[in-house]
């Protein structure tokens, strides 16, 4: 059965990280995903607009919401950025908490052909789709080419996991545990290391590249150290400053580093059997050597 | 009763070892504190075992420690929560981070801490001679400022901050709520100075990395990154302080990009947030980002296409006009649920379980 998504790429997936939204389209039909487009929303404001101006922010999130509402038979909205997530998620308790608030912002919206937010949008980040709606049993039995012996360190990042309430995490729903459970799901084995729920520090490169750069340095370090292959990260701006800046981390820490870092459709994606390339990993700053050499190495090891 | 065992980390510095875990087992009701499963080992096995506490009530914020990785209060964590959260049913427990340890779980926070909360000023700075009686504020003014005044100073937040952690001299989250506490208080009669000088320092409101850590680590709902975002909220928007940290212009360059094309234009970002092109202080940061930019072209991340041309969305008018409505109200609405709380209601709406779209029918209608 397929599932149908009202999708919300994010600005930076189809910017500086081309490689997430195309490897985003490539794996979309192998999980039976129908990717809607939302061709019309603005940006998140990724927290930078909310410091901005807050009510700005909220109005131009509820009117992706509304547009997100307009898909027919969507089973929710879907995004691959965990920024726009908790952007989104943190509009979204506001708009959701107080109705005034939601008239009020519902009326800036509505010029629009009477666009309206309706409380209570589902708005997933793949990586919750991929354990919610489609399933860790489901995805396993679509496993093409397990990722046996790859140590891949989970980075999550910020947006993603706090705060825990307004995210939806608890017992039942361990939405802090799932980059875990996607790994083993595809056959990898987890590296845990200090970094893992740690921030990137992609929110301060223009105000404090020094202490920005450290801390990717920093986690990049500790996943080496715990003897990570890879690491795989939930979102485009987590992967900027792991991977674009890491020549430049190097050089804040005086450390050699050289680790590569996946988006989270590219490793689902070479499990699904699909071919580093084709999941644009040649546009990674960092070359993911290790990855490419294992998937050589499976292949090789597979042929008769 | 049930049983826990209680694993704590030990130090002693002068006696010139390294610290070491010991594990304890203490038999009590699960709704018991953690904290009075560590006064009962020390009551009862072993009375070496050091850590600070007074009220066991969650006001006076003493017993601040790391209990499974996470700061928090010892006294406010049931046995049962900890014990369920903890990898193998082991309840770890540590000293705050951030902080020097002075012996077992007690933190040095005068070191760190208060250092840093009298780094703020953290007392009123009125203009001209005080009023005969007292001052007169209208009530919105202060509801405004509780959430940073129901702070304990316990510093869980500082322990968790992640800026701070590889940067010591950020200012911090507990700090600079505490100094909205005071920008956002009408009496005060230094809000822009306070501003400046907290918007000029590197390690100030601009080297908080947005990480939520303090929020969540928070046990009275503080918030301290959301005020750290108020403040700046006040120094660029309200105050225009045009701070060399680039803050002030980062912001508005992002938020003038999203005003023009809808989505992020990220090629003009960068140099818009150092000033422009042609700003003394963007030349030598573009340049010492270009190892990176390079690569980024020469791996075909970034093209020539795209650092040129950004294609604004289909209907950005629609945006724009957005943009006009909110930012020309007179006033800013910034909603704090801290303060208003949530609608209990279960709304006229849709159910709160329904999916993206089911809607439709009405949202056309
Ligand atoms: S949000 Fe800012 S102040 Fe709070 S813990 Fe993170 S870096 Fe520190
Ligand atoms: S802001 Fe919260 S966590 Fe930080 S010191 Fe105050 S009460 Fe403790
Ligand atoms: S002992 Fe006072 S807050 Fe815990």
């Amino acid at each position: 059965m397929s599932i149908k998504v009202a999708y919300w790429p994010g600005c930076v997936s189809r910017g500086f990280t081309p490689e997430l939204h195309g490897s985003m389209a490539a794996i979309a039909p192998l999980l039976d995903i129908e990717l809607v487009e939302l061709d019309r929303a603005a940006c998140s404001g990724a927290g930078v607009i909310q410091e901005h101006n807050q009510e700005l922010a909220d109005s131009l999130n509820a009117r992706t919401f509304a547009l997100a509402q307009q898909v027919d038979s969507a089973t929710c909205m879907m995004n691959i950025c965990s920024t726009c997530q908790g952007a989104q998620s943190e509009s979204q308790e506001r708009l959701d908490a107080n109705s005034d608030y939601r008239d009020h912002v519902n009326e800036t919206i509505s010029r629009e052909h009477g666009l309206r937010y309706r409380k209570g949008l589902d708005n997933k980040n793949f990586l919750w789709l991929l354990v919610e709606e489609i399933g860790l049993d489901e995805l396993r039995s679509r496993v093409k080419r397990p990722l046996a012996g790859l140590k891949v360190g989970p980075f999550y990042g910020c947006y993603i996991v706090r705060p825990a309430d307004r995210l939806g995490i608890d017992e039942e729903r361990p939405r802090d545990r799932y980059l875990h459970q996607v790994i083993e799901a595809l056959g990898g084995s987890v590296i845990d290391y200090a970094g893992v729920y740690k921030c990137c520090g992609f929110p301060i490169i223009t105000m404090n590249r020094e202490v920005s750069l450290q801390q990717a340095g920093r986690h990049l370090g500790d996943a080496i150290d715990a003897d990570a292959d890879c690491l795989v990260v939930p979102c485009p701006l987590c992967h900027l400053n792991l991977d674009l800046q890491q020549p430049l981390a190097e050089r804040v820490i005086g450390r050699d580093l050289g680790m590569p870092v996946l988006h989270l459709p590219q490793l689902v994606g070479l499990a699904l059997g699909l071919e580093p390339k084709e999941l644009g990993m040649s546009r990674h700053v960092v070359r993911p050597t290790s990855v490419i050499d294992w998937s050589t190495a499976v292949v090789g090891a597979s042929a008769p | 009763m049930a049983e826990f065992t209680l694993r704590l980390r030990r130090y002693l510095p002068e006696s010139g070892e390294a610290a070491y875990w010991q594990d304890y087992t203490v038999e009590l009701e699960p709704h018991r504190s953690v904290l009075e499963g560590i006064l009962q080992v020390r009551a009862e096995q072993d009375g070496t075992v050091g850590i600070r506490c007074s009220c066991r009530a969650a006001i006076c914020g003493s017993c601040g420690v790391r209990i499974n990785d996470r700061a928090a209060l010892a006294c406010h964590t049931h046995l049962s929560a900890a014990a369920a959260g903890a990898k193998d049913g082991v309840i770890k427990v540590e000293p705050m981070g951030n902080m020097p340890v002075i012996k077992d779980l007690i933190t040095d926070f005068e070191a760190v801490h208060w250092k840093k909360v009298r780094r703020v000023t953290p007392w009123l700075l009125p203009d001209g001679p005080p009023p005969e009686r007292e001052y007169i504020v209208a009530h919105e003014a202060m509801v405004d400022v509780t959430q940073p005044m129901a702070c304990i100073q316990c510093g869980a937040c500082v322990s968790d901050c992640l800026s701070m952690e590889v940067d010591p001299e950020f200012i911090g989250p507990a700090a600079l709520a505490k100094a909205y506490r005071f920008v956002g208080d009408p009496r005060d009669g230094q809000h822009f100075e306070r501003l400046q000088d907290l918007a000029e320092d590197p390690h100030g409101i601009y080297d908080c990395t947005h990480c939520f850590n303090c929020i969540e680590a928070c046990p009275k709902g503080v918030a301290p990154m959301s005020q750290i975002m108020r403040l700046r909220r006040l120094a660029t928007a309200d105050f225009q302080i045009d701070d060399r940290n680039n803050g002030k212009r980062h912001e508005q360059a992002f938020t003038e990009l999203i005003e023009k094309y809808g989505t992020l234009f990220e090629a003009e970002l960068l140099p818009r947030s150092y000033g422009g092109k042609f700003h003394p202080r963007a030349l030598p940061e573009l340049l010492r980002s270009l190892p990176a930019i390079l690569k980024a072209v020469m791996r075909g991340k970034v093209t020539a296409m795209k650092a040129l041309h950004h294609p604004k969305l289909p209907d950005q008018k629609r945006v724009r006009e957005i943009f006009e409505t909110v930012e020309g109200r007179e006033q800013r609405y910034d909603l704090n649920l801290y303060i208003s709380g949530y609608d209990d209601d279960a709304d006229d709406d849709v159910p709160a379980d329904a999916k993206a779209g089911d809607a439709k029918a009405e949202a056309s209608a």
